[in-house]
């Protein structure tokens, strides 16, 4: 009977081992979400710090969440402008920044569960179907808001965050995609960057580059899809299809695919420490001047002026390379869209003040001035004295005037489709086909076929 | 009154009265959610909405799912390395910090622990730039000293098994030294003199009185480490800056069970993950201290 019950204790003192050690482990990971977001994870620390501190005693508070910290800035000015001309709604605005996955993870729960959501919050384009995947979508619906200025809005900039006609989500630019190149280094190997309009010629260009300066012209990403998306819509296609359903092994998608990989045997371009441009590791690659090109959306042009500023007036924008003339030159990449949760504090007031600070002509102006970033009202790219004012600082900065790329390529900005599979190809793509392809030298076909598997299963 | 003072003084409820606290948390913080996550691990259930019923499914996806078999190399292969490594070490930077030749013996004691006080996300982030790809990371400077490299760490299977290895053993070593200590302690000098006297030599002397007496706290470091090391989530999430880490060479369990609750809201497929993580913790441990004779009654052999 002792040994029985000897032997018992000894079980019920294991489990209980585990079950606490269980709870160490449940601990730490939730301290892990709050620690993440306080470390440096790439866009920065976890940061609250409220706008409009002097809008008085009666003036409504506003929790806002993004993951990036400019976007804050944005805000800071709207603010002011509209506490001004609103005497009777005054908005203080607490501005949280937390680094992207976790600000995105947190505000999912958030608004699943009902409880502790902000009022405002960004979100970006990649994760936006997690949000209106249910039934019931836990946004408020904008529609009626942005009705007075949809002609002038680029209209596939607004389908990314709608659902059945409805648009949950302001968006803040276009992110046409263009060339930056760093005429210094392309200069030192006799290379006239306005010269390169086809692949072949990039292909050209990086070889001689190589050759004279032993640096690379481009990078192969192994953390973004944002390539694919290029060389996709270049050719017509979609990493969807009409239907939303994962489309990665196109005939299309394999010609661009191994395109690259011809560029990268080429030492045209090569993997960069991060990943993708827009990385801590990388940025420092391209101050240094590693890497002669980025191939990115336009609002990559903050990134320049705020990270990488020993390139100063060294850095020209272009449209594109494609692989034959004609094809449309650029695709909107990214996005962020900004929605109000369906527990916002005060609904109507809430999504005034975004009208207002988001797609209104001033807010469209803004955008520019304080962000960089491409707005979505086209009519804004005409008005000479905002997109070349001299005092502009991405104005000073850059060689040519990105509104002139702009206006070149209005009209062959293709729209990327973001669906309910987009999440899933992203993780695929970006974590396991490109590794293989550039890294690995896995064939290009092989690669993609299993990654079209991958998600399937993964989306089941 | 008479009665509760009889109810406080009686031998046989007086105990049970003491362990309450403990059975209360122990009920509503693990037996309640282990149960939970139990109901949830037969069921499609996403936050805010209504859980459907699917019975073996999940069980049936898990089985047939590659990331998640992925998932548990990883786990596997890095609980059995951090044994490997995180208990013969420690033992004997213990034996040799017990001994009486030892100089700044608290030094080197608070040396070694003071890792463990750090937080994992600054020594992940740190981890992270010292195994850099850049050229001018701590490791390729290091590396190319001897002409190797400069290796992309962090996405190579092997090198990046090897840097979150340094991490936890830079991490775990003082912690397990001092439950060492603690048990070195608890060893009767007099066995030691004994057998000196006797002419033992000191690694006769190690073998065997050391390492037979030490059993009860090597048992325990195994099985707290084997859980541990199947447990293992913040690290890699620090060291690969997400959960997300190029070819899925860094997911853990725990960061797969992360990635389908909260990343994909899939909450029932996730507990799965977590029924599972439980089950071969407890086989491995369970096995373990069957070998180990932790089961056997006291006193017998």
């Amino acid at each position: 009977m002792k040994i029985i019950n000897k032997k018992w204790g000894t079980l019920l003192l294991v489990f209980i081992l585990i079950f606490t050690l269980t709870g160490c482990g449940g601990g730490s990971s939730t301290d892990t979400t709050d620690s993440t977001s306080s470390s440096d994870t790439g866009t920065g620390e976890t940061e609250t710090s409220q706008l409009g501190a002097d809008a008085g005693e009666d003036a409504i508070e506003f929790d806002y969440w993004t993951f990036v910290d400019l976007h804050g800035k944005h805000f800071e000015k709207m603010l002011g402008l509209w506490n001004e001309a609103n005497p009777d709604r005054q908005i203080k605005l607490n501005v949280t920044v937390m680094p992207y996955d976790d600000m995105h993870n947190k505000l999912l729960i958030a608004v699943q569960t009902g409880q502790g959501a902000p009022d405002i919050s960004d979100i970006e384009v990649g994760r936006f179907p997690d949000f209106i995947a249910g039934a019931e979508v836990p946004l408020v619906d904008l529609t009626d808001a942005v009705a007075p200025y949809a002609d002038k809005t680029v209209e596939s900039r607004l389908d990314i965050y709608s659902k059945d006609g409805k648009i949950y989500g302001f968006p803040t630019h276009v992110g046409a995609t263009v060339a930056f190149y760093n005429t210094e280094i392309l200069e030192e190997a006799g290379i006239d960057y306005t010269e390169i309009v086809t692949w072949d010629d990039y292909k050209e260009a990086g070889i001689k580059l190589y050759a004279e300066t032993g640096k690379y012209l481009g990078t192969a990403d192994t953390s973004a899809g944002w390539q694919a998306s290029i060389l996709a819509a270049q050719q017509g296609v979609d990493l969807t299809d009409d239907e939303g359903n994962p489309m990665i092994n196109s005939p299309e998608l394999i010609r661009g695919m191994e395109m690259l990989v011809d560029l990268q045997e080429n030492n045209v371009i090569a993997t960069i420490p991060g990943g993708q441009p827009d990385t801590e590791e990388a940025k420092g690659e391209y101050n240094m001047g590693n890497y002669a090109s980025a191939l990115m959306p336009l609002w990559f042009m903050s990134r320049f002026t705020n990270e990488m500023t020993d390139l100063e007036g060294k850095i020209a924008i272009a449209p594109l390379p494609v692989f034959e003339e004609g094809q449309p030159r650029s695709l909107g990449l990214g996005g962020t869209g900004t929605v109000v949760t369906k527990t916002a504090k005060d609904i109507e007031l809430a999504t005034d003040f975004l009208t207002f600070a988001k797609i209104s002509d001033e807010a469209n102006i803004e955008i520019w001035n304080t962000l960089g970033f491409d707005p979505v009202n086209t009519d804004v790219w005409q008005m000479e004295d905002v997109t070349h004012n001299p005092d502009n600082e991405f104005v000073q900065y850059f060689q040519n005037n990105p509104f002139d790329v702009l206006n070149e390529i209005d009209g062959e900005i293709m729209l990327v489709k973001s669906t309910a599979s987009s999440p899933s190809i992203n993780n695929i793509w970006n974590t396991i086909t490109t590794n293989e392809i550039f890294e690995d030298g896995r064939d290009v076909t092989e690669a993609l076929n299993e990654a079209q598997e991958l998600i399937e299963q993964d989306l089941q | 009154m008479i009665k509760l003072k009889r109810f406080l003084h009686s031998q046989k409820y007086a105990p049970y009265i003491f362990i309450l606290p403990f059975v209360i948390i122990f009920i509503i913080f693990w037996l309640f959610p282990l149960l939970n996550s139990f109901r949830m691990s037969f069921q499609d259930q996403m936050l805010g909405q209504e859980p459907i019923w699917i019975g073996f499914d999940n069980y049936k996806k898990l089985m047939n799912d590659t990331v998640f078999v992925k998932a548990v190399t990883n786990s596997v292969i890095y609980m059995a390395a951090t044994l490997l490594l995180l208990i013969p070490f420690p033992m004997l930077f213990a034996v040799l910090l017990d001994s009486k030749y030892m100089k700044l013996r608290e030094f080197f004691k608070s040396s070694f622990f003071v890792p463990a006080l750090t937080s994992v996300v600054v020594a992940g982030t740190i981890f992270r730039l010292m195994f850099g790809e850049m050229e001018g990371s701590l490791m390729n400077t290091f590396l190319a000293n001897f002409n190797l490299g400069p290796f992309k760490y962090l996405k190579d299977q092997t090198l990046s098994r090897i840097a979150l290895l340094a991490l936890a053993c830079w991490r775990w070593t003082g912690v397990n030294m001092l439950y060492f200590l603690a048990g070195l302690n608890a060893i009767d000098k007099e066995y030691y003199e004994a057998a000196a006297i006797d002419g033992a030599t000191a690694f006769q002397r190690f073998k065997n009185i050391t390492v037979p007496l030490i059993k009860p706290t090597t048992v325990y470091v195994l099985t707290i480490s084997i859980y541990a090391g199947l447990a293992m989530f913040t690290e890699s999430l620090m060291l690969f800056n997400g959960n997300n880490s190029p070819k899925n060479i860094g997911l853990t369990i725990v960061g797969y069970l992360y990635r389908q609750g909260i990343e994909k809201n899939r909450l029932g497929y996730a507990a799965t993950v977590g029924i599972f993580l439980l089950i071969v913790a407890m086989t491995i441990n369970l096995t373990q201290l069957k070998l180990t004779g932790t089961f056997k009654k006291e006193g017998s052999k």
